[in-house]
C-alpha cells in the first residue's frame, strides 16, 4: 500500500447561502482544492461526491455526475455520490485514500455539499431524524437534538453528576468552541458567548437547549488527495493520511447505552494501530460536536479521556487553545463553524491540514505535528476517523 | 431464507396487544427489533416468543423542536424489558413538563400506539408506548 497525503483544500464559508446551489457550492471549494494543489481540473482521476439530501434540498437526485461537470472533470474520471449521514465527506475522503493507496487511483478528488439551512428548521428536523431507525425509532418523534438528550440524561445518571451540574459543563463545551469560531473566517458564528446565554437559551430537547445545538447549515469543502511521492514534488507541505477507521452501528435499542459508542471504541482503535500512534501522541483535534454533550462523549470514546471524565475538560480550559491537552475544534466545531452535513468531515480535514501547515492564522495551535479527525453519522450508525501527520 | 419475525408480523402483534421478540437459541438472550439474524450474536437460530410488557426506563428526553408534521412537546424514551432486551418508544399518560431524572429507573408497562404517517413514511406504523406503573 502506498503512502497516501493531502495535497490542496479548498470551503466555502458555513452559513446560509440561500441563493447558491449546492453545485455552484461545491465547485468554489473544490476549485480551490485543485488549484491549491498545483493542477488542474482534468488532472482528476474521480470524484467521490458527499451530499446528503439534495433531493429534499433542491429536488436534485444523482448529484454527483452535476457537480463532476460543474467543475469540467474529464468524463473519464468516474464521480460517486456517498451518504453516510453527517459522516458523508469523512467516508468519501477515506474510500479515496484507501484506493489511492491500493494504487487504483494517483489523484482523486474528495468532499461535499449540504444546503441544510435552506430546508428550514420543520423540514430539515425531519429529514435528519430519517437517519434513526425508519420502522422503530423515527416514528416516535425522535430527533438529532433527542437522541442526544438521551445520551445526557444517561450520561448525567450513570456517572452520578447532577444534571444541573453537567449542563453547566456542557455549556462551557459551547463557549469555548465559539471562542473558537470567533476566530475562523469560514464559519457560520464568529461570536463570543458566555455560559449564562446557553443556559438562558430555549430548550430544543431536555436537556439540550439552543446553544447546546450546532446549527442547520450551507456550504461545501473538498480535498485533492495522491499518493506521498507525487504529492511531495507538487506542494511544499503535502500532510500525511496516517490511520483511519470506519465502524457501523444500528438502531439506538441495539447499541443500549448511548454514552458509550461502540462504533467509536472499534474506529479510533483501527485508526491508532495503523498510524502507530496513540492519544498521547495527537497535538489537535477536530472532532463531532454537533451537541455540546456529543464532544465529551468522543472525547471519551477515542481514549483522550477515561468514560466519565471529560465532561469537564472545556470547563478546566483542557481543550481550548492554550490549553494543556490537545486543542479540540480550534475551527468552532460543528457547534460554531457549523454543519452542513455532506460536507462537514473535509471542513474537518481542512482545519487539520491548515494546523499541521501552520497556516490557522489566529487558530494556530502551536507546533501541532499530528492531527485526528472524528465524524459521527447518523445516531451513532456510522463513525469514521482519519488521522494526519505532516509529511 | 425468509425472517422468523417479519416487521410485519410485529406491526400486527402490537395491533393485537402482544409484544413480539426473537430469542436466540445459540446466545440465549432476547431482542426485541424483529430482524432476520439475532442482534447479540448474528446467529439465525431464532425463535419468535411473546414477551412480557414490562420494564425498566433507562433514558428519556422531551422533544420541544420536532419534525415536521409532530406536535410537541412529547416524550421519547429507551426502556430495558424484563426479558433483557432494550426497546425505544413514547411515554404516554403524563405531563411532558413534569419529565425529570426521577424517570430513570421506573417500571413501565409496555404497550403500543399508532402513529400516522407522512408522505415518507411506509405508512401508519405501531410504536412502544410506555406507562409510568
Amino acid at each position: 500500500m502506498r503512502e497516501v497525503a493531502i495535497l490542496g483544500t479548498g470551503m466555502t464559508r458555513f452559513g446560509i447561502w440561500e441563493k447558491k446551489t449546492n453545485t455552484e457550492l461545491f465547485a468554489e471549494a473544490a476549485l480551490d482544492a485543485i488549484a491549491a494543489s498545483g493542477l488542474e481540473p482534468r488532472d482528476m482521476q474521480a470524484l467521490f461526491f458527499g451530499n446528503c439530501l439534495g433531493d429534499f434540498e433542491e429536488g436534485q437526485l444523482h448529484m454527483a455526475p452535476f457537480a463532476h461537470s460543474a467543475i469540467g472533470l474529464p468524463v473519464s474520471a468516474p464521480a460517486q455520490r456517498f451518504e453516510s449521514a453527517c459522516a458523508t465527506a469523512t467516508v468519501a475522503i477515506r474510500q479515496a485514500a484507501l484506493l489511492v493507496a491500493a494504487g487504483v487511483y494517483d489523484v482523486v478528488l474528495a468532499g461535499g455539499t449540504e444546503k441544510a439551512n435552506s430546508m428550514g428548521t420543520p423540514l430539515a428536523t425531519r429529514t435528519f431524524a430519517m437517519a434513526c431507525h425508519a420502522q422503530t425509532e423515527t416514528p416516535t418523534g425522535l430527533t438529532f437534538p433527542g437522541v442526544f438528550a438521551m445520551a445526557a440524561h444517561t450520561y448525567s445518571s450513570k456517572y452520578n453528576i447532577p444534571l444541573p451540574e453537567l449542563k453547566r459543563d456542557m455549556a462551557e463545551v459551547a463557549v469555548k468552541n465559539h471562542f473558537h469560531g470567533a476566530k475562523n473566517p469560514k464559519a457560520q458564528f464568529q461570536k463570543e458567548i458566555t455560559a449564562e446565554m446557553v443556559l438562558g437559551g430555549f430548550m430544543v430537547a431536555d436537556p439540550l437547549q439552543l446553544l447546546d445545538c450546532c446549527p442547520f447549515s450551507d456550504g461545501a469543502a473538498a480535498v485533492v488527495i495522491t499518493d506521498m511521492k507525487r504529492a511531495k514534488e507538487l506542494v511544499a507541505k503535502p500532510v500525511a493520511i496516517a490511520g483511519t477507521g470506519q465502524a457501523s452501528g444500528g438502531p439506538l435499542a441495539k447499541q443500549k447505552d448511548l454514552t458509550v459508542v461502540r462504533a467509536r471504541v472499534e474506529t479510533s482503535r483501527a485508526a491508532f494501530a495503523q498510524a502507530g500512534l496513540t492519544p498521547a501522541d495527537v497535538d489537535v483535534i477536530e472532532l463531532h460536536d454537533c451537541f455540546t454533550i456529543a464532544e465529551i462523549l468522543a472525547l471519551e470514546a477515542i481514549g483522550f479521556y477515561g468514560f466519565g471524565e471529560a465532561h469537564g475538560a472545556a470547563a478546566r480550559g483542557e481543550t481550548r487553545l492554550g490549553g494543556k491537552g490537545p486543542v479540540v475544534n480550534p475551527s468552532g466545531g460543528l457547534k460554531a463553524k457549523g454543519h452542513p452535513i455532506g460536507a462537514t468531515g473535509a471542513a474537518q480535514i481542512v482545519e487539520i491540514v491548515e494546523q499541521l501547515r501552520e497556516e490557522a492564522g489566529a487558530r494556530q495551535v502551536q507546533g501541532a505535528k499530528v492531527g485526528y479527525v472524528d465524524t459521527l453519522g447518523g445516531d451513532f450508525g456510522t463513525v469514521c476517523n482519519i488521522i494526519l501527520r505532516r509529511g | 431464507m425468509e425472517a422468523v419475525l417479519s416487521f410485519e408480523a410485529y406491526q400486527e402483534g402490537l395491533a393485537a396487544g402482544r409484544l413480539l421478540g426473537l430469542y436466540c437459541r445459540d446466545c440465549g438472550k432476547t431482542t426485541a427489533i424483529p430482524q432476520a439474524v439475532c442482534q447479540e450474536c448474528g446467529s439465525r437460530a431464532l425463535e419468535t416468543r411473546e414477551l412480557e410488557p414490562k420494564g425498566i426506563l433507562q433514558t428519556f428526553t422531551v422533544v420541544r423542536v420536532p419534525p415536521e408534521g409532530m406536535e410537541p412537546p412529547y416524550i421519547v424514551a429507551m426502556a430495558e424489558l424484563s426479558c433483557g432486551a432494550w426497546v425505544t418508544g413514547n411515554v404516554v399518560g403524563m405531563d411532558p413538563d413534569k419529565a425529570g431524572m426521577d424517570l430513570i429507573g421506573k417500571e413501565v408497562a409496555v404497550g403500543a400506539r399508532v402513529v400516522k404517517g407522512d408522505k415518507y413514511a411506509m405508512g401508519d406504523l405501531k410504536v412502544l408506548a410506555f406507562t409510568v406503573v
